[in-house]
């Protein structure tokens, strides 16, 4: 579950998701709140750090987060969700979402298929 | 000997290394191998940490002025 808008915090979830998909695990990511901006066209601005380390992760030669998730969804089979109530409060439409995005997604249906699961937020 | 592709990922931290293997793997075929240089010293413990838990075969690991070289076959 992916809320953050932070670097650190959007880096942090993308290494988690695309190394646990790559590595047998069942992954589906649910992204919302200040996260879900950075996968649509309506924000164009990186993420901005919350502290040093994110402004070293922007000097380094790390991979990007995006560039991990869909790593994630292309080698792992990882799922990734929007959630629906934040594509509908960004008033985005499917255009306007990363094509290898899932469709939009309801809360009930993730914590239904996240039942017996480990669940990281970020 | 099998001829041995470079997977060249020096400069990239963590886990780009790893995840430019797997995306050769995934067009590999059974048999072939790989060597990873990679100057990240955590990738240097991932990638056979994840090479034994996926089942492939890890053949070499040895650092060489800076820069790991993990050398690895697909078994599956």
């Amino acid at each position: 579950m992916v809320v953050s808008g932070s670097l650190e915090r959007l880096q942090m979830a993308s290494m988690v998701a695309s190394v646990g998909a790559v590595s047998g695990n069942e992954v589906t990511v649910f992204l919302s709140m200040n996260a879900l901006s950075h996968f649509t066209t309506v924000v164009s601005a990186p993420p901005l750090p919350e502290g040093p380390f994110g402004k070293l992760l922007q000097d380094k030669k790390v991979p990007g987060f995006k560039q991990l998730f869909h790593q994630a969804v292309e080698l792992g089979d990882a799922k990734i969700h929007p959630c629906s109530m934040a594509v509908d409060v960004l008033g985005v439409g499917a255009g306007d979402l990363e094509p290898w995005l899932g469709e939009p997604q309801g809360l009930t249906k993730f914590l239904s298929d996240a039942h017996g699961g480990q669940v990281w937020s970020f | 000997m099998t001829d041995r592709k470079i997977i060249d990922a020096r400069g990239s931290f963590c886990p780009g290394p790893l995840m430019e293997l797997i995306a050769r793997l995934k067009f590999a075929a059974v048999g072939e191998e790989f060597e990873v240089l990679s100057t990240d010293k955590g990738s240097a413990s991932e990638i056979p940490e994840w090479l034994h838990k996926v089942g492939h075969e890890l053949l070499d690991s040895r650092e060489e002025a800076g820069v790991w070289h993990i050398a690895l076959k697909k078994t599956k």
